[in-house]
């Protein structure tokens, strides 16, 4: 009886193992932040699956995905899903494979479309947004929504990362204490320069990043 | 004169937000716009009267994601 075969997965390491390794990359001043940290995801496409990953890998403690789409076999040149998800929500897709990375983190999933009217009741615990949404309307409206409808909550929001054009104009940017624009304001999706893996999870890092910078730094951190 | 996205522009006093996006071409769904510091919500572009001095980002969304 070996070991691989006889222990799933997700009791392989104990959450005393999982932690140590974090803390001893990251210190345990700075994981006692990640670990105690709440981030919201909304829309778990490009961005969103990237961005969760990322935050899933450093031990986010408190993630809350959300997304009313199933995964499409178009998604994989860029999105974080693999063959067996076609078909499956996001939100349990994606939820799977976090626990892949940590089983010990608290995944909390809203398959769900985002509106003008269920943002108060559905962002009303996460301190942190990551806008990962992928039609410019609805990044509108969530943006607007989160910084009229609350006034403590940080929306960290991406804009302008279609095709395959010069990785350095993607950046990010403070446009208030609340609000921060990650992507170079410009290249929307269009024939020849769609969403691509590469372009896409540079945004993604910028927005992950910076939601790591707000959490271990708090919000003054970037101009 | 007032400072949009960091460029400065001419502009009569007195006239709304909203009528300065629409003149400027911006589609209203698709933006949020920052001024002074502030977010200023939808609702109000109509009644928000733009003054020399003020300065506006206006972040306009492109699809993607």
């Amino acid at each position: 009886m070996t070991f691989s075969e006889n222990v799933s997965a997700e009791n392989r390491f104990t959450k005393a193992e999982i932690q140590e390794a974090l803390c001893s990359r990251h210190t345990t001043e700075i994981q006692k932040r990640l670990d105690s940290a709440r981030v919201a995801v909304a829309g778990l496409g490009g961005l969103g699956s990237n961005v969760a990953f990322a935050l899933a890998r450093i031990g986010v403690g408190h993630l809350h995905l959300i997304d009313f789409d199933k995964v499409d076999l178009t998604n994989l040149n860029r999105q974080q899903y693999f063959m067996r998800h076609v078909g499956m929500n996001k939100t349990d897709a994606l939820k799977g494979e976090l626990l892949d990375i940590n089983p010990y983190l608290d995944i909390k999933t809203d398959c769900i479309r985002v509106t003008e009217e269920n943002i108060p009741e559905l962002f009303k615990d996460d301190p942190i947004i990551c806008e990962a949404f992928d039609v410019p309307e609805n990044k509108a409206m969530l943006v607007n929504g989160i910084l009229g409808l609350f006034t403590e909550k940080i929306i960290v929001s991406a804009s302008g990362m279609a095709g395959y054009g010069d990785s350095n104009s993607i950046c990010t940017k403070k446009i208030t204490d609340r609000f921060y624009l990650c992507g170079d304001e410009i290249s929307d999706s269009s024939l020849g320069q769609g969403l691509m893996a590469p372009r896409v999870s540079i945004c993604a890092g910028h927005e992950a990043n910076l939601i790591t910078r707000l959490i271990i730094d708090g919000h003054t951190a970037t101009k | 004169m007032i400072r949009v996205n960091g460029e400065d522009k001419n502009l009569k006093e007195g006239v709304t937000l909203l009528s300065f996006l629409e003149q400027e071409g911006y589609q209203t769904a698709r933006i949020a716009v920052e001024k002074n510091g502030e977010i200023i919500p939808k609702k109000q572009y109509g009644e928000t009267l733009l003054h020399s001095g003020d300065s506006l980002e206006i972040v306009s969304f492109v699809g993607g994601g």
